[in-house]
């Protein structure tokens, strides 16, 4: 039998690599699994790379979803450390089935804008036209709270608008919109600020606004529960609310 | 068949495979909520979202059918310069994450679509968010199932039977219909039944071209999705029935796919 000699060094290689960590004692990166809404995306990768700053081996990842999606997720066992929702009813699921670690605490509000093609082609200037026909509408399923919310203000308005796609989040609300297949969609505030010049936001007045409450909650089990309650603990320190009012967040 | 007895490793990393699939199976079935089972499916939501997949896979089927058939007549019998490019080009949808194919879809055929845009200034056809839309993109995702089928089936016919009929004055077209069309039309059927199930279980393409509406483009797979945060008994009653279906076809079909893949 001849001597594989690159399968040798391979192997050697292999063992290298897998006594390395011991030899040189690196201390391992803390990793911080955050769930959180769709409508966060932005604001909290912002925000979590202003955190990871401000601790020494820190790493954080996020899953962005819908809020009910993640609340699903987590009481299946997904391991999330923390919990961001833009609603209370989901983060209320994670509390029902015993998975948070202490009590949700709120960090951030939004409110509802209407999203249009850039430049508002189709005129529209309040929620009643939504209802107009010929007008293409687009809402958030309304199991996910985008979508709770959007009817809430067509309901408020008196506006018995018909869309044409529930989607699964917020954030695809904003893409049939910013890809000019849908003339209006329901959003957040914070979404049409983050499209920027791909759409155009129409305000929707106060009376017939819905303020939506940003809960987040550190999951039980967490491996890195400490570090979860820092960076709950930054979110709502001046710091972090700066970073997040960046994004058009508002105080609690 | 020569039965063998298997190295030690091999059969335990087989049963390793094995377990990967079936486990997930076994949790569906144990989480199912079988005392309601029958109120679940048909609950108004389950209903309308099973009336629809039927429509749109069996139109997307037809679709494919009409197109396919043909396409597969062409790779199997005409060797243009680049077939075997383009047969990829128009497999690709097999091995593309559906969701990057609805994207495309929408350039292609969306309202701002290099077609689209035509297509609603000529005809004010709009296919996204229409049941058009979730039936195109059904096709989209299934119709390369059955071409390749098809394909495989005219490569492995006799062709000696076309011949006769040629030589006995038979038109092309005329061979086509009556002589060559019925010896493939095993793999024609096995075809569709693939594609078929292949579209009754397409969620990204409808999800992002179509949107995603009870009645209109909320297919199967989508109010599984939705309904996995309001009503899961909902959802995993519809899996199963997904599932079965997909189960019968695949065990019936067991030697169709085989020798086509």
């Amino acid at each position: 039998m001849r001597a594989p000699i690159p399968i040798l060094i391979a192997v050697a290689l292999l063992l290298g690599a897998c006594a390395s960590p011991t030899a040189t004692e690196s201390p391992q990166i803390k990793e911080l699994t955050v769930f959180a809404a769709a409508s966060l995306t932005d604001g909290f990768t912002k925000a979590g790379i202003e955190f990871a700053k401000s601790a020494v081996r820190v790493r954080v990842t996020f899953n962005f979803g819908s809020s009910s999606t993640l609340a699903t997720q987590i009481t299946n066992g997904a391991p999330a450390d923390v919990f961001a929702s833009a609603d209370d009813a989901n983060v209320q699921k994670i509390v029902d089935a015993k998975l948070a670690d202490g009590v949700p605490t709120a960090f951030a509000t939004n409110r509802l804008e209407i999203a249009v093609a850039a430049g508002n082609p189709r005129r529209i200037g309040s929620l009643a036209d939504l209802a107009q026909s010929g007008v293409v509408l687009v809402l958030a399923a309304p199991t996910v709270p985008a979508g709770k919310y959007a009817l809430d203000a067509l309901t408020k308005a008196g506006v018995n608008a018909e869309p044409v796609s529930q989607e699964v989040d917020v954030r695809a609300v904003l893409n049939k919109v910013s890809l000019g297949e849908a003339d209006a969609g329901i959003v957040y505030v914070t979404d049409v600020k983050s499209a920027g010049s791909r759409v155009t936001g129409v305000e929707i007045p106060e009376q017939q606004q819905v303020v939506a409450r940003y809960p987040i909650a550190v999951v039980k089990g967490s491996k890195n529960a400490a570090l979860a309650h820092r960076f709950v603990d930054y979110l709502v320190s001046p710091a972090g609310q700066s970073v997040l009012a960046e994004f058009g967040f508002s105080k609690p | 068949m020569r039965s063998e007895r298997p190295p030690i490793l091999l059969a335990g990393l087989a049963a390793l495979g094995i377990a990967f699939f079936v486990l997930p199976l076994v949790g569906l079935l144990l989480r199912a909520p079988w005392q309601t089972a029958l109120s679940d499916l048909t609950a108004p939501e389950a209903v309308t979202a099973l009336r629809l997949s039927l429509v749109v896979s069996l139109a997307a089927t037809a679709v494919a059918l009409v197109l396919g058939v043909p396409l597969a007549w062409v790779y199997a019998r005409v060797p243009f310069p680049g077939r075997d490019v383009v047969r990829a080009l128009t497999t690709l949808p097999m091995i593309l994450p559906p969701v990057v194919g609805g994207v495309a879809l929408l350039f292609a055929f969306g309202r701002r679509g290099l077609f689209g845009q035509t297509l609603d200034a000529m005809f004010g056809i709009r296919l996204p968010f229409t049941t058009a839309g979730a039936v195109l993109a059904a096709t989209f995702v299934a119709m390369p199932f059955l071409v390749l089928t098809v394909e495989a089936g005219l490569r492995s016919m006799d062709r000696r039977y076309e011949d006769a009929a040629r030589t006995l004055g038979a038109g092309r077209w005329h061979v086509f219909r009556r002589v060559t069309l019925p010896l493939i039309a095993p793999s024609v059927f096995a075809g569709a039944v693939l594609c078929w199930a292949r579209a009754l279980g397409e969620f990204g393409a409808t999800i992002m071209f179509a949107g995603n509406l009870p009645g209109t483009t909320q297919t199967l797979p989508l109010a599984v999705y939705i309904a996995l945060e309001t009503r899961p008994e909902v959802a995993i009653m519809l899996s199963l029935v997904l599932l079965a279906v997909s189960l019968a076809i695949l065990i019936v079909m067991r030697d169709r796919y085989l020798r086509a893949f």
